[in-house]
């Protein structure tokens, strides 16, 4: 058996990140994910890697821009005011593409917000966030094993795609403890011919850049990053299906909005209603073929959401509408409860969306 | 037939964008003499700001990355922490290092950074089509200061090796010009030593590189050159105002 150690969400991120071969952290200061930069600062300089606390989150991010264009595995982390700020580096990684890992342990907004629980940067991190087209790979752990497994996944994926694999990690699985393993993880390594590293004489010059000043070369470039994106989009979707074989309605939801809606599911199903869920594990690539199939056997959706309501509109569209979807939220910090997610289970059942 | 001049071999033989008269085709020349002479092109790694010189990753030889504005030390940062063995150098002019960056510009030479910054103080934003800048100087006309720079307004112009001097961090910060014949040869030292200190691994060095920008100031060239002589220079005076294992040896 798998050895197993208890630790929290956070100390699982970082633990996961240097046993896939990062030995690269840069960040600032922000709650609730203090506990990775702690971890790291205590042990990076043990293995020889480098933990460093930059003036910003702004230097953070383009401090990892530089690491990850000299081809090493880098990584930050911050919580969502401090994700806004690295917005614009998460465009230039994007737009040079180079790959790094970005860890979001979401908080509740906007502006300065709270400090609890919250799923509300669903849109800035599965529709932008900085400027320009481009995508981001974002996953979204729903227990601890799995931040340390998306980590080390999230890795694999931003080095085989040349992007940012962002986790999307709220502060209740940040903060949580539960017991993992890590024996089964898979570290992939790739060839980096692009990186800086110096040209030893030996070749042309590399360079990293996101500058096309000529418009016809910059469309190039985005046509080529987009044909990219489609195959990540063909090939990395992952979610988890619970329930869903004889289902008549479908609850919909991420990170720990999913174990809430878990325990609303298997109530439900104790009341006789025939009910499942699909967890989105990729919000980015949404898991589209899993949402169209259950749309055409499903009476309706439920969304279930620590926000007003960001997923849903992926539902909709992916579903192409085809069902009415209801929305059970909560916002700030709050989170419902199993009750709250049957009551809109006992609804939509009786037909009200 | 002897060959008496040429173009350093760090330097790309392409044409370079900048207007007539602009001094960054002097400034990337010394840059790219030093590397030569230092033998570090195949290690050395550049970073290029935004602004003027943002195309400067074509102009170089060697490995190079384009950073965001002002943000150039922090990536600067990230290749050299990552990459120790490699020579770093940044090329920036004064709004990306003296407004939008001066955290990072403040905190890598806190830091002590073992990097290399050519910060080139032309007193405006000259790719943008010649705005204010931090260091533009009183009473100067920009397009955003149309009536001349009112310090009461918009504040004082900053400079910037005064302030990172009184830093306890930063291994050697220098101001130089690049005016006239004398000025330019100095400037070369400098910059030689700005690299030759990350070499020995001293830590962060910055050369101020006073310059000119004819076609945002309105000027002939000659006339900006003589303008930097007698606007610029006594505001920002040429002088090593930090350099500390020159400090220790007088010790």
């Amino acid at each position: 058996m798998a050895e197993r150690v208890l630790m929290k969400g956070n100390e699982a991120i970082a633990e996961a990140a240097i046993r896939a071969g990062c030995r690269h952290y840069f960040g600032y200061p922000i709650t609730p994910q203090t506990e990775i930069a702690a971890y790291m600062a205590k042990k990076m300089p043990k293995i020889g890697g480098v933990f460093l606390q930059a003036e910003s989150e702004i230097a953070s991010i383009n401090m990892v821009y530089g690491a990850a264009a000299a081809g090493v595995r880098v990584m930050t982390s911050s919580s969502s005011p401090g994700i806004s700020l690295k917005a614009e580096g998460l465009s230039y990684i994007a737009g040079s593409d180079v790959p790094a890992l970005v860890v979001n342990v979401q908080r509740g907004g906007p502006g300065l917000g709270g400090i609890q629980p919250s799923q509300s940067d669903y849109f800035q991190a599965t529709k932008g966030g900085g400027h320009g087209d481009y995508r981001m790979i974002v996953l979204a752990p729903a227990s601890v094993q799995e931040m340390a497994s998306l980590t080390i996944k999230g890795f694999n994926l931003a080095d085989k795609y040349l992007m940012t694999s962002m986790i999307l990690a709220d502060g209740t699985i940040g903060q949580m403890m539960e017991p993992i393993s890590f024996e089964d993880a898979e570290i992939e390594t790739y060839e980096k011919p692009w990186a800086l590293t110096g040209t030893e004489g030996k070749r042309k010059h590399n360079v990293v850049n996101s500058l096309y000043l000529k418009p016809d070369q910059l469309e190039v470039k985005n046509f080529e990053r987009y044909e990219r994106y489609k195959v990540v989009e063909e090939n990395e979707p992952m979610w988890e299906e619970y329930m869903m074989e004889d289902a008549e309605y479908c609850v919909v939801a991420f990170g720990i909005a999913s174990r809430v809606a878990k325990n609303a599911v298997a109530a439900a199903r104790a009341e006789g209603i025939k009910v499942g869920l699909i967890r989105p594990i990729t919000l980015w690539p949404f898991p589209k073929k899993a949402l169209a199939a259950a749309a055409d056997k499903v009476k309706g959706f439920i969304s279930v959401e620590l926000n007003m309501g960001q997923m849903i509109e992926d539902i909709k569209l992916y579903t192409q509408c085809k069902r009415p979807v209801a929305l059970c939220c909560r916002c700030g910090g709050m989170i419902p409860s199993p009750d709250e997610v049957l009551e809109s289970i006992r609804k939509a059942q009786k037909g009200e969306f | 037939m002897a060959v008496v001049f040429e173009k350093p071999k760090a330097l790309a033989d392409i044409p370079l964008h900048y207007c007539p008269g602009c001094p960054h085709g002097i400034i990337h020349r010394l840059v790219a003499e030093v590397i030569d002479e230092l033998g570090i092109e195949g290690k050395t790694i550049g970073v290029a700001p935004v602004g003027c010189a943002v195309m400067a990753y074509d102009y170089f030889n060697c490995d190079m990355i384009e950073a965001a504005h002002g943000r150039a030390p922090a990536t600067a940062t990230g290749i050299k922490r990552s990459r120790p063995e490699n020579i770093v150098f940044t090329y920036q002019g004064d709004g990306d290092l003296a407004s939008i960056g001066m955290a990072e510009t403040v905190h890598s030479a806190a830091r002590n950074e073992n990097i290399t910054v050519i910060f080139v103080n032309n007193a405006i934003y000259g790719m943008t089509g010649g705005q204010m800048a931090p260091t533009s100087l009183p009473g100067q006309v920009t397009q955003t200061s149309p009536y001349g720079r009112d310090v009461n307004h918009c504040g004082w112009p900053i400079k910037v090796c005064e302030m990172l001097a009184t830093l306890e961090g930063p291994e050697y910060i220098t101001r130089v010009a690049v005016n006239n014949v004398k000025n330019v040869k100095n400037a070369k030292k400098a910059i030689k030593k700005a690299f030759e200190n990350q070499i020995a691994d001293k830590g962060f060095s910055l050369v101020e590189v006073v310059s000119a920008c004819p076609t945002n100031w309105g000027m002939t060239p000659q006339k900006a050159l003589e303008w930097v002589e007698s606007d610029m220079l006594p505001y920002y005076p040429i002088g090593v105002y930090k350099d500390r294992s020159a400090a220790k040896e007088e010790k």
